[in-house]
């Protein structure tokens, strides 16, 4: 299915102060993948991820999704296709129940109510909180805060999920249940993170951004075992890929 | 201050609900042609912020105590005089319900008193005049510090006037101006000074935002007239229709219940004074006893009848008024009990 | 700064409330705001003199805390801290109106009475506003105002307003626990720190009310603000409107308590 190919060319964004964020980026996402977009604070990727979401516009290159530019224009479709989930929940969770959240794409595309209900549990079973539906958002958890803002993106049936720093803040287990979560899905994913673990756990492809430039690209697991390139950048080797400290054994 | 519902008369509230409700309307439509989606979260998010700011307690130098913003002023500078007002209306209606601030009643005459002066008035003629040749601090302060104090001092004579139309304190006006307008410039500094530092605050680290808060708001001084003209007219006529409505009853300007329901139920009244009198001369008990009755108070004239109240009235006053209050608590803890007995069962 | 941590908790409190399952709770949200309009009318038209009668209207109350199955106690402590203002304004009546009247044997300040009256009402109307939103909850209140033909940009803003109250007093809380952590024994913020402190959060509020923008257009949204289809009102709503309010307006038009006493008096002696 080519028209779930995502395609970056040479992209170029400069902040209104001039502060250069994009640096001729390319890339091309396919069908089914996921991929894990690293690098330190201020790297620039989730500048690359408005790009992409069309919430900025680049000043020199383009993007594709499948063959539509993302343009003012196609934004509507665009978004359609793409769901994007925010780094902190309490912007993507604006209503008073968690019901209303997640009925708020699908009612904006003027779906009649019952077709809303339908996604909206759909959407909830999918990321296992359909008995949270009628809480504050204000009143869940960290973990139930993040799955209900997945769901509030799924309820559009999005070919694409692009998620910027899905694990932050999270305790250990809810942070197992995101990757569960990811994990579950068959969408295409793009996922930003400094959590290289949870990277190497959700996605087969990871690229390595630096002051707005990719520096590498490649599988996951090469990338990331790559000592030399990480320490280079301001990156740690996953705990899972390091020597176990007392042993000095490789782990499993 | 708050009006709160148990100052106020229906005549009064019903009136300022009308009043601004009007001008909320008109904000609306205002905003609608603006055609900024942006502006909607903006407001909302804005409007938290105020709450939140509400909190903090401002140190005020030499005197030991501390100030709090209101934030009205602040809004309108931000978001404009119509976002602003929207905002503040809906800041007042959540304080109404959740805190008991105000009232539903009474909330028409707060938004009227604290969005509309400020929003309406003290910014587009005062801090619009102050900074009309560009923002700089000395113009942020003097706009703000005069805006803040002329808002409040208005909204403060406005509870002032509701109060004493409403009829339900004793307070002559000249005292009430005397305590009401004093307290309100103390709060007016504050309200200004905050206002002042905040507005500065952010003209230096983000200017933009300040460019664009300036932007497509600016107040034709035809549409403001217009505005107020209107709402004069509206005011005099809405609150001349509830009075001539009202004026009928021994109530003064209290709403006339009896004229809505009519004279059938008078009759009906009349009847039960009836029974009830036969019924008291067969027991013969309390022989003067007087049931109050319209009459009795009607050329009493305007304001609040002072009762025909003899011994009589005040004992089964007294007495009656006990048994209600021991009813209403013996019925709540009957329904109550049953409930839990009910839930237990079905546990 | 513990006033900020009360509110926040008063504000959960009513949201846990209005999550009931009772009778009360399922009655449409625009009924119950319109009988509670029609209390607060007929409560408030009493004269400043009329005492008695005005007892009568202490069931609408009872009843409802009865039968939502409501904590007496939090509800009172919130309506109690309203009234000092009202103690305030009100304890002028007995200094300027001094008139004395006898109520039997007993000389009393007319001031008094109509300070009492302005007290008894203003306990009712809170009581009675906060029982509302206490058994309707913010979402199903907003639903009312739809229903009331309420422009949907002020409900949305509304909603959002709601939403984030708690979201940026969380923030005022850490703020001003960092700051008192740095300036101890201060009673507030210094004069010297007004601008930046509230600055700095009023900044903080603009970048979220962007990201909240942004994932609002995100997923769609292009100015307009679609609700889901409204409550049908029922027979049981239009029963609950008209018993309840027959009943208000009987017992501002009767003294009932008075009616009551001189039976009971009549029926011992
Ligand atoms: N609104 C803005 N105006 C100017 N510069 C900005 C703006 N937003 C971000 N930047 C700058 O652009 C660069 C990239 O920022 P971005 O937020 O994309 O980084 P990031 O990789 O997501 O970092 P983090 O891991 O901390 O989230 C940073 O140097 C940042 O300072
Ligand atoms: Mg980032």
């Amino acid at each position: 299915m080519s028209h779930h190919k995502l395609e970056v060319k040479n992209l170029h964004f400069s902040y209104p102060d001039g502060h250069e964020a994009v640096k001729n980026m390319s890339f091309t996402i396919y069908h089914g993948e996921s991929v894990g977009i690293i690098g330190a604070n201020g790297a620039g990727k989730s500048t690359l991820l408005m790009l992409i979401m069309g919430i900025i516009f680049p000043d020199g290159g383009e993007i594709l999704l499948g063959d539509v530019h993302v343009t003012k224009k196609t934004l509507s479709m665009v978004r359609q296709r793409l769901g994007m989930v925010f780094q902190d929940p309490d912007d993507q969770l604006f209503m008073t129940s968690v019901y209303d959240d997640v009925a708020f794409g699908p009612r904006n595309y003027n779906l009649d109510e019952e077709e809303v209900e339908n996604r909206v549990n759909y959407a909830l079973e999918m990321v296992g909180i359909a008995h949270l539906r009628d809480r504050a958002p204000y009143k869940l958890s960290g973990g139930e805060k993040r799955a209900a803002a997945v769901a509030s993106v799924l309820s559009l049936q999005p070919d694409m999920l692009i998620m910027d720093e899905p694990t932050s803040a999270l305790d250990p287990k809810a942070r197992r249940r995101i990757i569960h979560l990811l994990n579950s899905f068959e969408h295409t994913k793009i996922i930003t993170s400094h959590d290289l673990d949870m990277i190497l756990d959700t996605c087969q492809r990871v690229l390595v951004i630096r002051q707005g430039e990719i520096i590498a690209d490649g599988k996951t697991l090469e990338v990331l075992s790559n000592e030399e390139l990480l320490d280079a950048y301001g990156l740690e080797t996953p705990l899972s890929l390091q020597n176990c400290p007392k042993c000095g054994s490789l782990k499993g | 201050m708050h009006m709160a519902d148990a100052l106020i008369s229906p005549a009064v509230g019903g009136t300022m609900l009308v009043v601004s409700a009007g001008v909320a309307a008109y904000s609306i439509k205002k905003i609608k042609s603006e055609l900024d989606e942006k502006k909607i979260p903006l407001m909302g998010v804005l409007g938290a912020f105020v709450f939140a700011a509400q909190m903090i307690n401002f140190a005020i130098p030499a005197t030991g105590s501390s100030g709090h913003l209101g934030g009205g002023l602040l809004l309108a500078i931000m978001l404009g005089p119509y976002a602003g007002f929207l905002t503040m209306s809906s800041i007042l209606l959540i304080q109404a319900l959740f805190f008991g601030d105000g009232g539903l009643l009474a909330y028409g005459s707060n938004v009227f008193n604290l969005g509309f002066f400020t929003c309406f008035i003290a910014y587009p003629y005062i801090y619009k005049w102050f900074t009309r040749k560009g923002l700089s601090s000395k113009s942020i302060f003097n706009g703000s510090m005069i805006s803040a104090i002329f808002g409040l001092q208005l909204g403060a004579f406005g509870v002032v006037l509701e109060t004493l139309l409403s009829g339900k304190t004793e307070l002559p006006f000249r005292t009430f101006v005397m305590l009401m307008q004093p307290m309100h410039l103390a709060i007016g500094v504050v309200e200004g000074l905050v206002t002042a530092a905040v507005v500065t605050f952010i003209w230096k680290a983000r200017p933009e935002i300040m460019e664009k808060a300036a932007l497509g708001q600016a107040l034709g001084r035809i549409q403001i007239k217009k505005v107020v003209t209107g709402l004069l007219i509206a005011m005099i006529f809405i609150g001349g229709a509830f009075s001539w409505f009202a004026s009928a009853n021994p109530d003064g300007l209290e709403w006339s219940l009896e004229k809505v329901t009519g004279t059938a139920e008078l009759e009906a009244e009349g009847n039960i004074y009836r029974v009830l009198s036969d019924f008291q001369q067969k027991t013969a008990f309390l022989p003067d006893y007087s049931f109050k009755t319209d009459e009795d108070a009607v050329d009493l004239g305007s304001g609040d009848a002072w009762p025909a109240v003899d011994a009589g009235t005040s004992i089964s006053g007294f007495v009656g008024g006990a048994m209600t209050l021991a009813l209403a608590s013996l019925i709540g803890f009957a329904v109550s009990l049953f409930k839990k007995r009910k839930r237990v069962a079905s546990a | 700064m513990s006033n900020i941590m009360s509110a926040l908790s008063d504000l959960r409190l009513l949201d846990n409330l209005a999550r009931g399952k009772t009778f009360i709770h399922r009655i449409n949200p625009l009924v119950k705001l319109l009988t509670t309009v029609v209390y607060l009318t007929v409560v408030v038209s009493f004269g400043r003199y009329e005492i008695s009668s005005l007892l009568t209207f202490i069931f609408y109350p009872v009843l409802i805390f009865a039968l939502a199955e409501l904590p007496v106690t939090p509800i009172l402590k919130k309506v109690l801290f309203v009234q000092p203002l009202i103690i305030g304004i009100g304890i002028l009546n007995p200094i300027f109106d001094s008139h004395s009247v006898l109520l039997g044997d007993i000389a009393v300040s007319r001031g008094w009475i109509t300070f009492l009256a302005i007290f008894i009402k203003s306990g009712l109307t809170v009581t009675v506003s906060i029982l509302l939103i206490a058994t309707t909850g913010m979402d199903r209140l907003a639903a009312a105002l739809r229903m009331l033909k309420i422009p949907k940009i002020f409900v949305l803003q509304l909603i959002l307003t709601y939403r984030y109250i708690s979201v940026l007093m969380e923030e005022v809380h850490r703020m001003l626990r960092a700051y008192s952590l740095r300036a101890p024994g201060q009673k507030g913020v210094q004069r010297n720190h007004w601008g930046s402190f509230a600055g700095q959060l009023l900044l903080r509020t603009f970048d979220r009310a962007q990201r909240v923008y942004q994932s609002m257009s995100l997923r769609g949204f292009n100015g307009e603000y679609h609700t889901g289809k409204s409550a049908k009102l029922g027979l049981i709503d239009f029963a609950y409107f008209s018993g309840w309010s027959i009943f208000f307006i009987l017992a501002r038009i009767y003294d009932i308590p008075v009616l009551m006493g001189s039976l009971l008096i009549g029926v011992m002696k």
